[in-house]
């Protein structure tokens, strides 16, 4: 790892964005006559040369199952794997690799928390907490568990800006609250959460609280540090980080993790298995029944590397930048309004426009070659908060530059005055 | 003016292929959606939402004398100019002839593959509902003249 780990000295440099582009194969192409410009990277990041190469590699090369081979490949194949894991571990600053799962993303991450570890330890009529802007995956899942246990959610309220009321949070901690669960970033609203904070909130009012944090919408924009945060669980989704789809992550606390009940049987998660009963794996392979997505987690180590040899701090200073540029673009046009104005944002512009429905907005963009994001964005309760059906949702990485920021907000002055 | 159903598909591509761009197409598409009379307020309920439409889409048929008569909108006036497209050609005819003519109009628009795909706007979704609804009342129809 060390030779990925960013020299101290180029951190202070800013990004070559025209150089780290060229690392993005799918940047480069034209539709609808204009050069693509990609600002849906809040649903999914565009791949750097590094990850397509790793996939590459593996299959032409390494192809093998893991964990139960004696040939050269799958020993090729298992270290491969669990380098992956290694570079998960580390970027997340945690203590041990048994503390990272590989999942198919934080959906399922998220899911396997509230299935495993909420029908062992909740019980009818304890209180899970999570956010009034949490996404569909953070809200669906405890759903259902409080469904099938009789558990109950309570909601933390959001201000309008799209912040969230911490003062409001407080109360709702109470002698029957087990579980707290809070998205990192807003995906629909960009506000970062004080999630540390939170954390120690919780920790204050009742050190039995568990806490899990999604960091779909964190890990590629900023640094997170898992023990300094001193989370219980942390999930993220390797295609949000400029890695395939279809591979995430769950971090655990081990001794959580030891006591839960394993969430899928089959191969790869057992010691033994006989018809008088079976007897689980060490950690994390409890967690990873059936053959996994080894390329997948292949190439998200791939992407974590290359994301750390830019330095995510570098990175984090040059979205900043574009964040400001777009926000004062935008805020520019007569008739828009921004959703979601938290003081501390990441790259997310979510907008409406008076008078004009954001799926005409997304259409006429499409048409100019500007690529963004039209709907509810799995998260209706917040749509709900600001009386809006959608919004436009613009979103960043550091692969923008601010001359598309320019292209969007001109590609909406055109689009408002079609309606004129 | 009464078109015919193929009348209505060749003037539709007549009109459009005047435009030279994609901007006239398009604001022809936004002014027609704007000037589209919608639908009534009792019909904008979940039994007629076009599911498979980002937008809001609501189509309500009603079969008359043996034709086919349909009121459709959207929150979204692309897709309302497209609705009335749809409406132009499809609406006022016999079951028949709308479970016999395809959508091909569509594509002889000059609007993107992205649009006329329809996987976005739910066109695909609404001309399926609308060939349903032609197809049920077809089948009414039959079994009004075998009793």
């Amino acid at each position: 790892m060390t030779s990925t780990e960013p020299h101290h000295a180029t951190i202070l440099e800013p990004l070559d964005v025209q150089r780290v582009r060229e690392d993005f194969p799918a940047l480069h192409q034209q539709v609808n006559g204009h050069p693509l410009v990609y600002l849906d990277n809040a649903a999914t990041a565009q791949k750097p040369r590094a990850v397509l190469d790793a996939l590459q590699h593996y299959y032409e090369n390494d192809n093998a199952n893991v964990h139960r081979g004696v040939h050269m490949l799958s020993q090729r194949a298992t270290d491969a794997y669990e380098a992956a894991r290694e570079a998960v571990r580390a970027f997340l600053n945690v203590e041990s690799e048994k503390e990272i799962v590989f999942v198919r993303g934080a959906t399922e991450g998220i899911n396997l928390v509230a299935q495993s570890f909420g029908r062992a330890f909740l019980r009818a009529g304890d209180e899970i907490v999570i956010s009034h802007m949490e996404h569909h995956s953070n809200i669906v899942p405890w759903q259902l568990l409080c469904e099938a246990i009789g558990a109950k959610l309570r909601v933390i309220p959001i201000n309008d800006r799209g912040e969230l009321v911490l003062d409001d949070f407080d109360a709702l901690l109470n002698e029957r609250t087990r579980f707290v669960s809070i998205l990192h970033t807003s995906n629909a609203l960009g506000t970062v959460n004080p999630v540390e904070d939170i954390v120690r909130r919780v920790r204050a009012h009742n050190p039995e609280i568990r806490v899990l944090i999604d960091g779909c919408q964190a890990v590629q924009h900023t640094s997170v540090d898992v023990r300094a945060l001193d989370c219980d669980f942390f999930v993220f989704s390797g295609h949000k980080l400029f890695g395939p789809t279809g591979i995430g992550v769950l971090y655990g606390r081990r001794e959580l993790l030891e006591a839960m009940p394993p969430y899928q049987g089959g191969g790869d998660m057992i010691d033994r298995v006989s018809f008088d009963g079976s007897t689980w794996a060490d950690l994390p392979n409890k967690f990873e029944a059936g053959t996994p997505h080894i390329a997948g987690a292949i190439g998200l180590g791939a992407a974590i590397d290359y994301v750390r040899a830019l330095g995510i701090e570098r990175i984090e200073a040059r979205e900043r930048e574009l964040l400001a540029h777009g926000t004062a673009a935008l805020e520019s046009i007569p008739g828009l309004r921004l959703i979601g104005t938290a003081a501390h944002k990441t790259g997310v512009l979510s907008f409406i426009v008076d008078g004009i429905h954001p799926h005409d907005i997304g259409t006429l963009l499409d048409m100019r070659g500007i690529a963004v994001r039209v709907g509810h964005h799995c998260a209706q309760p917040v749509m709900q908060h600001f009386g809006v059906p959608a919004t436009v949702r613009a979103s960043l990485a550091f692969t923008n530059t601010s001359e598309e920021l320019d292209r969007l907000a001109e590609g909406i002055r055109k689009a408002i005055s079609m309606f004129q | 003016m009464t078109e015919t159903i193929q009348q209505a598909q060749e003037n539709i591509v007549a009109e459009f292929a005047e435009f030279t761009d994609w901007e006239d197409r398009y604001a022809r598409i936004i002014a027609l959606g704007k000037k589209h009379p919608g639908i009534a307020e009792e019909f904008q309920t979940e039994t007629f939402r076009v599911k498979g439409c980002q937008s809001t889409v609501h189509l309500h048929p009603k079969f008359e004398n043996g034709i086919v008569y349909y009121e459709a909108g959207s929150d979204a006036m692309i897709v309302q100019g497209l609705i009335a497209l749809l409406l132009r050609v499809y609406s006022g005819r016999t079951p028949e002839e709308i479970i016999r003519t395809p959508p091909d109009f569509i594509h002889q628009l000059g609007l993107t593959e992205n649009l006329t795909m329809g996987r976005q706007n739910g066109l695909r979704a609404m001309v399926e509902q609308i060939k349903l609804y032609a197809v049920a009342f077809h089948a009414m129809g039959q079994s009004n003249q075998t009793n």
